[in-house]
């Protein structure tokens, strides 16, 4: 046993080494991405971990692993659930062999996300067991437990962290690494993993049967705790519970729901002790629609009547404040200061000579009346470019753009999409542009790695999970297979030709694919890429501020108000294109 | 049994998470309990970053507005951002220096100048440090947030010792002497004011 210093996503791959975990898949997403990153540094113990294309790939690789006996893992962000819903759906009617977790982290107020939905749902809808961490410690006991509840249960078992576990960070106590090591074997039974109807049918009756016992092995594990104080309760799951301690009074009552599904007998015979009860939860009313169905006469406060916010996420104060609308506490301890009016913002920004920056502003040049379907990735930030005009899921860059193309507007589309979302889900949607005729330009943001997330390797880096080499995969093979005939390359920091391969691609109808591959700026770095600074002649400068519309946050403006360009600058050398007076030359070249 | 709260903001890539590691790795050198959560993933990327690190934390990670304690700045603006976090009488350890953000420059948005901050920043308990100097004096500006930590560390209800001991733990062996250097230094600006 030791105690360390971890961040969530740390604590609970740990806790799968020390469950003795086999198998490991998943698909970066924020906040879930350093499970496996995690997984992958560690040299504690050996098994098999990949990043998967996509999480609906590392669904289904995982739970064949389980299906041969393995202790398996798939990690991804909630969205990342959407894409896996297919197989996680019927997984429940197979059934699993060796423990099989499902981690899917949600993101309360959309830190890095497209939505704050609620994988809890999921569980529900799949009628399988769902694990809702309060704190980093509980996330990691947890965790080593999850592995043995869906053996008990035979059924894949949710484990739904959200950012403030996924990324927070507590004194952990860690338990030993497990030495026990497993070997895969599949054992062939149609009946259980051919789900053709005859054998559904069946299947799914048997999953109904097991529901009370699911019910009881959950309760069993003791994390649904609860304590009668006064006839004033808080019902609370998730990291709201670890809020509500920080504020509750000694005289109310204090019920914890940290799995699902609950134990509606349980949860009746504390509710009916009360008068008035109050559920605390981040994301849908799970647990406050079912404490609804068996409340009878007792008041009960929540996200339904308004007491506690529908959206985003909460904090001691939001908790506090829910709890004097319910009547449990007379006034809030927390003061709401306001914050200093008036500042300029610091929103993320995409890094100084990062290649999607060069890229956005060459679309923007030969395309200044085009209409700009993206996708999900550092690049989104092109919306403070005006070259980001959609957004919704991965790979619907491409799809966007055939449909509006297909609409009938007649402004040019010009989509983007990075390599690891166009390898996600970008595929079939080029390959239905192209089929179908879509008028459109599609250009792939080539950087050779999944960046956003923590630079993770994709099929284009030409390494796995674990550092072995890999052929990488031809993206202008790829697009070639799906029928394109105008598949360009280009590098974004050489503007005059990323210029003219866009007018080319302009001139020519059809679904036209530009892959614009330059490294990340920041992968670049560390691999040892050094390319020397440029520098302002202030002589030349014309303070005409073209250079500072181009975005980079390595240009500014010094005292006399002309172009300066500072130490963050890595040596794009686009802006010097970009100037219009040749003020901006390689440092030491003048 | 409250806890010290600390609030260390900045800009992505400035090290406010290697600073709230320290912190917490002090923690653990004298065995108190301790939270904290930090900005991850896209949001780093140049932003606004936030890490709250709660010394004898036992529930949540997140400090509520106007109950931090010290608020470590990393950069004058961003200091100026989370001003509200700070309690009536808590104290501020700031970098004196700012980058100004990019949409100043994008969207021709007004700069406040660096008297306007200071008057936000107004009578609190406030002390300025020239983080960049010390750091190129300790042999690499990297260090920056090193030095603001050695700074924070006098009002911090932590020892000298335990702090140094968790900086040996969370940085590189290969670059403790310039960290610690860096620590020293900064520690040593406060007690020379």
């Amino acid at each position: 046993m030791a105690k360390r210093y971890l961040l969530g996503n740390e604590a609970i791959a740990h806790a799968c080494i020390e469950a003795g975990v086999d198998f490991a898949s998943g698909y970066p997403g924020t906040p879930s991405s350093e499970v496996i990153d995690t997984l992958r540094a560690q040299r504690e113990r050996e098994f098999y971990i990949e990043w998967s294309v996509n999480e609906k790939v590392a669904y289904e690789n995982a739970l064949a692993a389980s299906w041969c006996g393995l202790r398996s893992i798939v990690t991804m962000k909630h969205v990342g659930l959407n894409v896996a819903a297919d197989p996680l759906l019927t997984s429940a009617y197979t059934g699993v062999e060796g423990g099989f977790v499902v981690l899917s982290a949600d993101d309360p107020y959309a830190h890095s996300s497209q939505n704050e939905q609620d994988t809890r749902r999921y569980a529900h809808f799949a009628k399988i067991p769902c694990m809702n961490p309060s704190s980093v410690q509980e996330a990691h006991d947890m965790l080593c437990d999850a592995f043995a509840l869906s053996e008990e249960v035979g059924l894949p078992v949710i484990f739904r962290p959200t950012t403030r576990i996924c990324h927070s960070k507590g004194d952990i106590d860690l338990g030993e690494v497990s030495s026990e090591h497993r070997t895969g074997a599949f054992v062939k039974d149609p009946r259980q993993y051919v789900v053709i109807p005859a054998h559904t049918r069946v299947l799914h009756k048997i999953l109904n049967e097991k529901q009370p016992m699911v019910r009881k092995a959950v309760m069993d594990l003791g994390y649904n705790t609860a304590e009668v104080r006064g006839d004033m309760a808080v019902v609370a799951s998730g990291i709201a519970a670890s809020y509500v301690q920080e504020v509750i009074p000694d005289n109310v009552s204090f019920m914890k729901i940290g799995c699902f599904p609950i134990d509606g007998d349980w949860m009746q015979a504390f509710v009916q002790q009360h008068r008035v009860v109050l559920v605390v939860e981040e994301g849908a009313p799970i647990v406050e629609e079912r404490l609804r169905q068996l409340a009878c006469g007792v008041e009960v406060f929540g996200q339904m009547n308004g007491a506690v916010p529908k959206e985003g996420e909460f904090s001691p104060a939001t908790v506090a404040a829910s709890m004097v609308r319910a009547g449990i506490l007379p006034a809030s301890p927390f003061e709401s200061p306001a914050p200093v009016a008036g500042l300029p913002p610091r929103p993320p920004i995409l890094c100084a000579g990062c290649a999607h920056r060069a890229m956005f502003y060459a679309i923007k040049r030969v395309f200044p009346d085009g209409i700009f379907p993206s996708d999900i990735g550092c690049y989104t930030l092109g919306l403070q470019l005006g070259t980001v005009d959609t957004t919704i899921c991965m790979g619907a860059s491409v799809t966007v753009g055939s449909g509006i193309a297909h609409s009938g507007e007649t402004h040019p589309v010009v989509a983007t999409i990075g390599d690891s979302t166009f390898l996600h889900t970008g595929i079939q949607g080029l390959l239905n542009a192209v089929y179908n005729g879509a008028e459109m330009t599609l250009v792939i943001l080539d950087n050779r790695i999944t960046a956003m997330t923590g630079h993770q390797p994709n099929p284009c880096t030409g390494e796995t999970a674990m550092g072995e080499p890999s052929v990488p995969i031809s993206l202008e093979g790829i697009c070639r297979a799906c029928g394109a005939s105008f598949v360009e390359t280009v590098d974004p920091y050489d503007l005059t030709g990323t210029l003219q391969t866009l007018k080319a691609a302009k001139a020519r109808s059809g679904t036209k694919v530009i892959i614009a591959k330059q490294a990340c700026v920041i992968t670049a770095r560390r691999s040892g890429v050094r390319r020397g600074r440029y520098a302002v002649d202030p002589e030349a400068c014309t303070a005409c501020g073209a250079c500072l519309r181009f975005g980079c946050p390595a240009i500014g403006r010094d005292a006399d108000d002309k172009a300066a360009i500072n130490d963050l600058c890595s040596g794009c050398g686009v802006c010097a294109e970009i100037c219009p007076s040749g003020a901006i030359v390689k440092e030491g070249r003048k | 049994m409250s806890s010290f709260d600390v609030l260390i903001v900045g800009i992505g890539g400035q090290g406010t998470i290697l600073a709230s590691n320290v912190i917490g790795e002090a923690c653990l050198v004298e065995g108190i309990p301790v939270r904290g959560v930090e900005t991850h993933g896209m949001a780093q990327r140049g932003g606004s970053v936030e890490s709250h690190v709660r010394i004898g934390g036992v529930h949540g990670p997140l400090i509520p507005p106007g109950r931090a304690d010290l608020m470590i700045a990393l950069d004058l603006l961003e200091g100026v951002r989370y001003l509200h976090y700070l309690k009536a009488g808590g104290s501020i350890v700031a970098n004196d220096q700012t980058v100004v953000p990019t949409p100043v420059y994008t969207q021709k948005l007004p700069m406040p100048a660096r008297d306007e901050l200071l008057g936000s920043l107004g009578e609190r308990d406030l002390f300025l440090i020239d983080a960049a100097a010390l750091a190129a004096e300790a042999g690499n500006p990297i260090v920056q947030n090193v030095v603001m930590l050695g700074a924070a560390s006098r009002y911090l209800p932590l020892k000298e010792s335990s702090m140094r001991e968790a900086v040996a733990r969370s940085v590189p062996a290969k670059t403790l002497d310039l960290n610690l250097k860096a620590f020293d230094l900064g520690r040593n600006a406060v007690r020379s004011e």
